[in-house]
């Protein structure tokens, strides 16, 4: 197995992140719109999750995980409103969200560590959803803060293979 | 009723209106060419498709109506991007209409094909690629929907070969709900909780400007200005983008802020206490330095876009509203600053020592490039519409022209493109063929897009050019002077190659030269007497004549430079 490419230092969720809950219709390109407005302005996506809204063809739910130290949010929103496409903004403040993430990694069972490794995704709350010979995928479904934590516990396993999907977010009710 | 696609198309460009299409055929939209001769519509046949674009935003900014402008797919179509751009930056209204390859060649590299609806999605309001035949009214109809509400700018329709091709039952979208923008809401409603705001701000103040920008001339507020302007007794300066909208003759204008504004312009925005931004966007040709733009002043700003707040610039209150409709509200609350007495003694003295200069003419040339200006001014009829080019001409143009009304005054003010000037004065020439329309140029300019005049003379469109022909691109030479060590790099283009004379003349125009004082006199005469035919006129300026006053590049608009026979007595 190659070793794993040189990606830069693992970026952690910003201190001043804003989660941006956008409605738009779902159309051909319009995520390269969206896409196209943060590179040409400098704003920096943290993370990004796409899905159709509300079982209904005509509009898609993105999230967007922005970093508010790249721009003020209020020219993100503002520029980001001006997008035909784009019907309905929510600007969630972390505090006023919740918010969930799903992580999926598989990493190696060798007997010299399986207690500690079975361990550690048991104290994650992380379940097994895949087995093989000599590694396991596990899953997390939680709070950006727990999937970090369970990422960082994980960075002790040699060959681990992680993929985040990025988080998505409601208001919090009251 | 059945259509094709393509019958459709011009029959929704009849629909919404349109009189003029600027364009060149190709291989791509050639269908919609064909129902082409059977519409009222007029075509002018451009000899560039970049000078189509750039007529489209002459006949809008001389009309207030939507320019259309209609091209090939592949080349013609990246070659109208620079205007589509330069619509965006100055948010004119344009529909473009781009052809496409067949819908099934799409994504294959087929012959002439090009992404343009990618290539101009950060320069367009928003762009179409239509999907099917009877989808062409909604698109068409959505697309001046767009380009014309709210802050205007450029739409772009890509329509693909087969779909002009196709058949249609021939439909057209009744009301905005048909036009399926679920996301487009211009309508803002006034906040008159700002506006209270505001007119408290007003009354608090001593030393107001009204820093007037070209959302005043979008939002048609130039009678609302006036009335607002007159009745509080504030000084008004307008930007390059809003000249034109208050009279130039009016005693309370102070002229151009900015780079290379009136000294009283910049020097009254610097010392304020309240800068009432009226469609204006802090642009950095005005600003100068940020943090020291205006620093004691409070900020009211006024547009139809708020991406447009706290962008450059806090703003103490930010009104989201068309110019016209805030005026309204101003003086319907009787909004009035305190007594200008003070202020306006501080403004007339800056004005009496500062006044716009330069050097003393000579008889035997070369000629002083502001004073070609004042005397084309001095002999044009009211109303005459003047477009330029970019450049120190184009600086001169909007300080030595005296602009009285809207509409009359046609730049590229953000994106900065030379060569814009010859085809945007056909343009405006097309929408206003009652009006003189003179063609302010450089000869660097001039080369860009000069082929057409050729359009001109063809489609009968009698437009004036003075080219102040210095032989350099001017005002690069004139930083490489000031701030290069008159290392002069790439900067000289000739004063005889081309001549321009005799390319005017292959292009079926009057060529005229003056180098003296009297042969000034003489082709501006001569010029003014032919109104069958463009004219151009070569005028030989001089090449190390320099724009003044100026703040140079990123210093604080405290530090302007005025010019040098005024530098003795700072």
């Amino acid at each position: 197995m190659s070793p794993e490419p040189y990606l830069g230092e693992v970026s952690r969720t910003p201190v001043r992140h804003h989660i941006l809950s956008v409605l738009v219709e779902n159309k051909a390109g319009v995520l390269a719109r969206i896409a196209g407005l943060f590179a040409r302005r400098g704003f920096n996506i943290y993370s990004l999750a796409v899905a159709p809204a509300e079982s209904h063809a005509r509009f898609s739910r993105v999230t967007i995980v922005v970093d508010a130290e790249s721009a003020p949010l209020e020219q993100i929103v503002g520029q980001l409103d001006k997008l035909v496409n784009v019907v309905a903004i929510h600007d969630l403040a972390p505090s006023d969200a919740v918010e969930r993430e799903l992580l999926l990694a598989t990493l190696p069972l060798g007997d010299d560590h399986r207690s500690a490794t079975l361990d550690t995704i048991t104290k994650a709350g992380a379940s097994i959803v895949d087995v093989g010979p000599t590694s396991v995928t596990v899953m997390l479904a939680g709070t950006p803060g727990a999937c970090d934590e369970l990422e960082r516990a994980l960075e002790d396993f040699a060959e681990v293979e992680l993929h985040r999907t990025g988080r998505v977010a409601l208001p919090r009710l009251g | 009723m059945q259509l094709t696609g393509a019958q459709a198309l011009i029959r929704s460009l009849e629909q919404e209106g349109v009189d003029t299409i600027f364009g060149l055929p190709g291989g791509a939209i050639l269908p919609v060419y064909d129902p082409l001769l059977d519409s009222s519509i007029r075509h002018i046949l451009v000899r560039h498709e970049q000078g189509a674009g750039h007529m489209a935003e002459g006949y809008a900014l001389a009309t207030g109506r939507p320019g259309v402008a209609m091209v090939t797919s592949g080349p013609g179509a990246t070659n109208i991007v620079t205007p589509v751009g330069n619509a965006h930056m100055d948010s004119t209204p344009l529909v473009v209409i781009t052809g496409q390859v067949a819908t099934a060649s799409i994504g294959t590299d087929a012959f002439q094909e090009c992404d343009i609806t990618g290539i101009t999605m950060g320069i367009t309001k928003h762009n179409f690629l239509v999907q099917s035949a009877q989808e062409i009214p909604r698109a068409v109809a959505a697309a001046f929907h767009l380009a014309t509400t709210g802050r205007p700018g450029p739409v772009l329709i890509d329509v693909p070969k087969d779909v002009t091709q196709s058949m249609m039952d021939w439909w057209y979208p009744a009301s905005i709900e048909e036009y399926d923008l679920p996301g487009y809401r211009p309508e803002i409603a006034l906040d008159h909780e700002a506006v209270a705001r505001a007119v408290a701000l007003i009354a608090e103040s001593e030393r107001p400007v009204l820093y007037v920008g070209g959302g005043t001339l979008k939002s048609r507020a130039a009678d609302e200005l006036l009335a607002f302007a007159e009745r509080t007794g504030m000084p008004v300066v307008t930007t390059l983008m809003a000249r034109g909208a208050f009279p130039d003759s009016h005693e309370q204008h102070l002229g151009m802020p900015g780079m290379h504004g009136m000294y009283t312009a910049v020097t009254a925005i610097q010392k304020s206490d309240l800068l009432i931004s009226l469609g204006a966007r802090f642009d950095d040709r005005v600003t100068g330095k940020i943090p020291a733009f205006a620093p004691g002043a409070k900020v009211i700003h006024v547009d139809i876009d708020r991406a447009e707040f706290n962008k450059v610039r806090l703003a103490d209150v930010a009104i989201q509203s068309n110019v016209a409709a805030v005026l309204t509200a101003f003086d319907a609350a009787r909004a009035t600053p305190r007594n200008l007495d003070v202020w306006w003694k501080t403004i007339n003295d800056w004005r009496d020592r500062y006044p716009l200069v330069y050097d003393e003419p000579t008889a035997d040339g070369p000629l002083r490039p502001q004073h070609v200006i004042e005397a084309i001014a001095a002999k044009a009829a009211p109303g005459t519409i003047v477009a330029a080019g970019v450049g120190q001409h184009q600086m001169w143009a909007s300080q030595h022209w005296k602009f009285e009304e809207p509409g009359t005054w046609i730049n590229s003010g953000g994106a900065g493109t030379m060569g814009f000037g010859v085809p945007a004065a056909i343009g405006a020439k097309v929408g206003r063929p009652d009006r003189t329309v003179w063609c302010i140029d450089g000869d660097g300019c001039f080369q860009m897009t000069a082929q057409e005049l050729t359009t001109a003379r063809s489609e009968g469109i009698p437009i004036k050019v003075a080219i102040l022909n210095n032989a350099y691109l001017g005002m690069v030479r004139q930083w490489q002077e000031m701030f290069y060590e008159e290392r002069y790099s790439e900067v000289y283009l000739s004063a005889d190659l081309p001549d321009y004379v005799k390319w005017a003349e292959a292009m079926g125009c009057v060529g005229l030269r003056a180098r003296t004082l009297k042969e000034m006199h003489e082709v501006i005469d001569e010029a003014n007497s032919i109104n069958d035919v463009p004219v151009v006129i070569d005028f030989r300026t001089d090449a190390e004549e320099k724009v003044f006053p100026m703040v140079a590049a990123g210093a604080s608009n405290d530090d302007i430079l005025v010019h040098p026979l005024q530098r003795g007595d700072r």
